[in-house]
């Protein structure tokens, strides 16, 4: 089950180690990674497997949530189905 | 599958910033094997098949939700108009039916529960005049049930004897939740041409022609038709229109694959989607600020009804293509108290009850969440009713009325409902009497379906 995880925010140091640990953490699978920084921001996307999760979704989410507040950054994983719909016919 | 970052990113602003969400799941279920000849067992048979069939509604929502990282607001029944069920009984008031569904609401979780209904358009039986009289104390009495009558329909034409005893109805309804501002009558809905699929209260009822459960499914996005028109300044209209039908399009697909989703997980058959643009009072989730988009200083300004024209059939447009199977109310909706852009509208003196009862010709459903001085006769309610179906009936489409006469308030008083309801300013209604006209009663004929010039 493949989701995107988009990660935004300001630049600094330990982003993409902080991200990357809270997924792993939780039995994310990362399946690709792009990323650049425009001016000062940071964007991140990943591809990521979500079929073998260590702990549930509600756990997942929170975990995300509390290190992009850590980060100062806003992740957000969007099933990629949600993305099939309306992108794709 | 490979997708950039620009519809990534779309995406998400629909989501995060952009209020998309899906409005309801509601589960439509036929309660016509629950009639009996004693109220008592029918009210048991009612209730025990409601909890039943509903009981994961909720918890499979919210797993939906957590899973696909969609919104999903509202769980929601919709059940078999009470008339046709209750009146297998010798009862004679149908207010304990209304206790039963309230119980079944809080018992499956759900926060509305539609179908105190009855359809009268030409004509009463003896049920449906029990429920009718039964409503003003069942939506008092109760906290989650609505209720919606249809009086009229292209095929009938108008009953006007129902016509004018809903002006009473809401008046005693009104009367007694007076102390909440008259908030029963924001549970009831007056229609003509309702539709027997719609997933929106509080005018969801489960129609006789549907099977036997089914899983409807509304949703919303105001806020991203107004996103997407904020980049097209002095665009011509053919690419508003474009614009509004290719987003309309990509909300409704999201929406399809929530109503499978949940249809599958629940093992019940889907039955159709509909997207309509229902505001809250959140700012950023308005109607009228997309009619404000296109080049309105407000609503109400002339040129509005155009405006609502040309959004109304651009979302049916991209709704219908989206999905094998479209159905409810599937437009814009343009209530005032839930929509903070209609409020300022009216606030500024800019938009009168008459310029809204013009927009209802090519709106969604009709006169919606409207207050209106506590002192408005009964029968000039009944002309407000009488006028939207005559609307909906010559114009072969759903109309509606839910108005509010707030007790002991007068024009420009401030109404507050609170929640998904919000509040507003308390709109002046014409003083001219239609009391004669109302009290003639009987039928106006099914207009002619031909010679339309």
């Amino acid at each position: 089950m493949d989701a995107i995880v988009t990660v935004v925010g300001k630049d600094r140091v330990g982003i993409i180690a902080g991200v990357t640990q809270a997924l792993s953490a939780s039995g994310v699978n990362i399946l690709s990674i792009s990323q650049t920084i425009l001016e000062e921001y940071f964007t991140m996307i990943m591809k990521v497997d979500i079929g073998h999760l260590s702990v549930d979704r509600k756990t997942l989410n929170a975990r995300l949530e509390a290190e992009g507040g850590q980060l100062g950054v806003q992740i957000t994983l969007i099933h990629e189905e949600v993305l099939k719909a309306m992108h794709r016919i | 599958m490979v997708f950039t970052n620009a519809e990534i990113d779309e995406t998400i602003q629909m989501f995060r910033s952009q209020k998309l969400d899906i409005r309801t799941i509601t589960m439509g279920i036929s309660l016509r094997d629950c009639a009996s000849a004693s109220g008592a067992q029918s009210r048991q048979k009612i209730y025990d098949k409601i909890c039943r069939y509903a009981e994961n509604l909720v918890s499979v929502g919210e797993a939906i939700s957590l899973e696909y990282g969609i919104p999903i607001i509202n769980k929601r029944i919709a059940v078999t108009p009470i008339a046709m069920v209750a009146e297998a009984s010798s009862d004679k008031s149908y207010v304990a039916f209304a206790h039963t569904l309230d119980a079944a609401a809080r018992q499956t979780g759900v926060n509305f529960l539609g179908g105190f209904s009855a359809l009268v358009q030409k004509g009463y039986t003896r049920g449906d005049r029990i429920l009718i009289r039964s409503i003003p104390q069942a939506l008092a009495e109760t906290e989650r049930v609505c209720a919606s009558v249809n009086v009229a329909s292209t095929q009938a034409g108008i009953n006007m004897d129902a016509v004018r005893q809903m002006g009473f109805v809401v008046k005693a309804l009104a009367g007694r939740t007076a102390s909440t501002q008259g908030l029963g009558c924001a549970k009831l809905v007056v229609f003509a041409n309702s539709v027997e699929d719609n997933p929106f209260m509080a005018g969801a009822y489960h129609g006789p022609g549907e099977g036997e459960v089914v899983i409807n499914v509304g949703l919303s996005g105001p806020g991203v038709i107004k996103s997407a028109l904020e980049n097209l300044e002095k665009a011509p209209f053919d690419t508003v229109a474009e614009t509004i039908k290719r987003t309309a399009f990509k909300i409704t697909r999201m929406g399809e694959l929530v109503a499978r989703e949940a249809s599958r997980r629940l093992n019940v058959p889907f039955g159709i989607i509909d997207l309509s643009l229902a505001p809250t009072p959140a700012v950023g989730d308005s109607v009228a600020r997309i009619l404000q988009e296109m080049g309105l200083e407000r609503v109400g300004a002339p040129g509005s009804t155009a405006a609502l024209a040309l959004l109304n059939d651009a979302v049916k447009k991209g709704g219908i293509m989206a999905s094998s199977h479209v159905g409810g109310l599937s437009g814009a909706f343009i209530p005032v108290t839930e929509d903070e852009g209609m409020v300022e509208a009216v606030q500024s003196g800019g938009l009168s009850l008459e310029k809204l009862e013009a927009m209802t010709c090519v709106c969604s459903v009709g006169l919606d969440m409207i207050a209106v001085p506590g002192d408005t006769p009964a029968q000039t309610l009944s002309g407000l009713i009488a006028d939207e179906a005559a609307i909906g009936v010559i114009n072969h489409k759903t109309t509606a009325v839910r108005v509010i006469p707030v007790p002991g308030m007068k024009a420009g008083d401030w109404v507050e409902f609170g929640g998904l309801l919000g509040g507003g300013p308390v709109m002046p209604v014409s003083t001219l009497s239609s009391k004669a006209f109302i009290d003639r009663g009987g039928r106006i004929p099914a207009p002619v379906h031909s010679f339309k010039n």
